[in-house]
């Protein structure tokens, strides 16, 4: 019999019950990765596509020659900044859970990724992030209560209650503005990043979507357009193995990295530890320079774990082990620099607790002026005569029509 | 004043934008070195060189998405579309993006593209390059819809378009690019330089969007239409021998209200034309907005004429396109109403 063709299904290594298994995920040892000067073309350093760059070992040293080398005070404001990120994920999802915002998400397990690389790149840079990039807006100064009054939609929301919770955005802080489609902001970072090179300008752009994410059509075609007009910008997948219940397999990581699908058009590709903040800031500034040099775009794959559900919608527990978090062997990115920390003497388990208390207070203190300027339920109210401004640069006459409309029928002279 | 096409219009249009603005680039399939398959942008790149009228990879969705990060960047891109039929891979953009930036950002971000297109039929095109996807992008908030009917007009709309803040579908009727066309596949066809709206000022005007034209006044009948059925119509109009009037909407969105409710309270009669197939299109809104404007003034209801509800036939095209003796049809049937 001549064998036929049969429909493979991608299926995860385990499922709830199982006992989580991720011999899938090709590793390298700390340090192993050579790290090539960032002028090498692309076809030289295929390697990079396929190895793990990773600079701290399990016992928390740094090795090898990705090790940035940041300074005491570095290290330490990296981990304030990522345990300030969880403490705001934490506090966001207990007042969603209590019914004081409609959604949200969490960035858990994932924060080295928006911190590590925010830090690598420059504050001119402009950065086009997905839903769970907040470590990116915590990091350039967007006020936490800000940030709080977003989800809340309440009378200081800085998108007038047009959007639901966490499609921030910063125009001074050179954040643009998140979009709930998923992979849409990726050519739009290769556009912005094109303009830069078109004004002779040496800032560059960066963006991030999901593994999940490379499977949209805008994926490829920012791939591309960067490819073809060697965009300054970086291209940034965030492999968290998980896009809602379909694991990486079904994005098609299940024969190649994701890293390498910028190969076929000479973009180098880097994985990454992405729990690793030091090989992630090691890595971003490398491709960094590339761009901003004239050496144009990098695709670089974060090799992490999404350590909480989804979203507020989602239940994980339906679909993947319930432990599968502590049998990943990237560990957890927050634990692992206070490792590194705490073994090249600058910290101890005393100061870290007291930085947890300490960031947890700050984002309390946040919240409780966040909910002075309203919720969806009490407090200030927005004026709903907002919802019409901002469709068009100038409110064309049929907006003032229907916006009179409403406020007839809500008994408010306009 | 100059004789010009509608294809030149464009061209000088977008050279004098250039030349004013120097954010202003031009992107699209085969605009650069080639300048375009219709010509629009001949010669634009030899002028302003290879950074501002770029060649684009065959990606519509990749064109439109990357041409919003660079009108975030400050620069203010003309894309074109080579066909408007090609314009659905880019729709996500356009629809989750383009349009609702400044709405979603509270009023911080917005990126002033304009997407030019060729759109309609009479040229042989089939199902893939005769389309008319218009009403598609007037559903939407946040963006502009236009369609000029003359060189004149094209050129004037054009470079208001690429001027606005706001984003812009600027459809260009392409069996009009060359000579007005009055619907006759068999006569021989005419050149702009036989028409007013072949009058064109070499220098820079513009035209702003939102304000109809009344191309031709009597008081029968109201015919509301736009692009190149504002020609078919015309002639129509002539063979029929009443007083109507003609009004070209050029613009969609904004739509000129004020203009169609002044016609039809005084000629108390109403018909819409466009190529477009009829179901959900244009002339839909069209027929609504007169009926609640104008309803106590008609003394006949609406006549939509409007191509057939079938994806555009290649061997048929003249029985698809709704040519003078569909128009004088429906002219008789808005007429005899009592």
């Amino acid at each position: 019999m001549t064998p036929k063709s049969r429909l493979h299904i991608p299926r995860p290594p385990a499922r709830p019950g199982d006992a989580p298994d991720f011999s899938y995920l090709a590793l390298s040892q700390a340090g192993a990765v050579a790290r090539p000067d960032f002028t090498t073309p692309a076809r030289e350093i295929e390697n990079l596509a396929h190895e793990l760059v990773r600079v701290l070992d399990d016992e928390g040293v740094a090795n090898g020659e990705w090790d940035p080398e940041l300074s005491k005070e570095q290290l330490i404001e990296a981990l304030r900044l990522m345990v300030l990120t969880r403490q705001f994920d934490d506090r966001m999802q207990r007042v969603q859970r209590q019914g004081k915002i409609s959604f949200y998400m969490q960035s858990l397990g994932e924060e080295a990724v928006s911190i590590g690389q925010g830090m690598a790149l420059e504050s001119g840079d402009m950065l086009f992030p997905s839903y769970r990039n907040q470590g990116l807006f915590i990091l350039r100064n967007t006020s936490l209560v800000d940030l709080m009054c977003q989800c809340l939609s309440n009378t200081r929301d800085m998108c007038k209650g047009r959007q639901m919770p966490i499609m921030y955005h910063n125009r001074q802080a050179n954040l643009f503005s998140v979009s709930g489609n998923l992979g849409t902001q990726y050519p739009q970072a290769v556009g912005w990043a094109m303009a830069s090179a078109i004004k002779g300008e040496d800032h560059i752009s960066a963006s991030w979507v999901g593994d999940g994410s490379t499977a949209e059509s805008d994926f490829h075609y920012a791939l591309t357009f960067a490819a073809v007009y060697q965009a300054p910008v970086i291209l940034n997948v965030v492999n968290n193995q998980w896009a809602i219940s379909t694991f990486q397999g079904f994005a098609g990581g299940e024969r190649r990295s994701f890293a390498a699908r910028g190969l076929g058009l000479g973009i180098p590709g880097v994985r990454v530890d992405g729990n690793d903040l030091l090989a992630v800031y090691a890595v971003t500034e490398w491709a960094a320079q590339r761009a901003r040099q004239g050496h144009g775009p990098t695709l670089i794959e974060h090799v992490t774990y999404r350590g909480g559900a989804h979203s507020t919608s989602d239940d994980p527990s339906r679909y993947r082990p319930k432990d599968e978090w502590d049998a990943f062997p990237l560990g957890d990115p927050v634990k692992r620099l206070k490792q590194h920390l705490v073994k090249a003497g600058h910290w101890s388990d005393e100061q870290q607790a007291e930085l947890e208390n300490e960031m947890k207070e700050v984002v309390l203190d946040a919240w409780k002026e966040a909910v002075t300027y309203g919720t969806m339920t009490e407090g200030p109210q927005l004026d709903m005569r907002i919802m019409f401004d901002d469709v068009y640069e100038e409110m064309p006459e049929n907006l003032k029509r229907q916006r009179e409309q409403l406020m007839e029928l809500r008994g408010v002279k306009s | 004043m100059k004789q010009m096409n509608m294809i030149q219009a464009i061209n000088s249009a977008l050279d004098l934008v250039m030349d004013k603005d120097p954010s202003v680039i031009i992107f699209g399939e085969d605009v650069g070195y080639f300048g375009g398959v219709f010509r629009c942008t001949d010669g634009l790149q030899a002028k302003y060189g290879e950074h501002r009228v770029i060649d684009a990879p065959i990606a519509e969705g990749g064109i439109i998405g990357s041409a919003i990060g660079i009108g975030v960047n400050g620069l203010r891109p003309v894309v074109e579309i080579q066909f408007a039929d090609y314009i659905y891979p880019g729709l996500d953009q356009i629809i989750s993006e383009l349009a609702r930036l400044r709405y979603r950002s509270g009023g911080e971000y917005f990126s002033p593209v304009t997407v030019r297109a060729p759109c309609g039929g009479g040229i042989r095109g089939g199902q893939t390059h005769s389309q008319s996807p218009e009403a598609l992008f007037t559903h939407l908030s946040g963006i502009k819809t236009v369609m000029p009917s003359t060189p004149y007009d094209a050129k004037g709309l054009l470079i208001s378009s690429i001027e606005s803040n706001d984003p812009v579908v600027f459809f260009e009727p392409k069996r009009i690019y060359n000579g007005p066309f009055d619907g006759d596949p068999n006569k021989p066809s005419i050149p702009w330089s036989k028409h007013p709206g072949g009058e064109v000022p070499e220098d820079y005007y513009s035209i702003p969007l939102g304000k109809a034209t009344v191309v031709e006044e009597g008081d029968e009948l109201s015919i509301i239409t736009y692009g190149t059925m504002v020609h078919v119509a015309q002639a129509a109009v002539s063979n029929a021998g009443i007083s109507a009037d003609i009004i070209d909407i050029r613009s969609l969105v904004p739509l000129d209200i004020e203009t169609l409710r002044l016609s039809v309270e005084k000629t108390g009669r109403c018909l819409i034309a466009h190529e477009a197939s009829r179901f959900s299109g244009f002339g839909a809104e069209l027929s609504a907005t007169v009926q609640e404007e104008c309803f106590w003034h008609l003394q006949a209801p609406i006549e939509r004429v409007a191509g057939w509800e079938t994806p555009y036939p290649h061997a048929f095209e003249w029985d698809y396109f709704p040519g003078q003796e569909r128009i004088m049809a429906g002219i008789r049937k808005v007429m005899e109403a009592a």
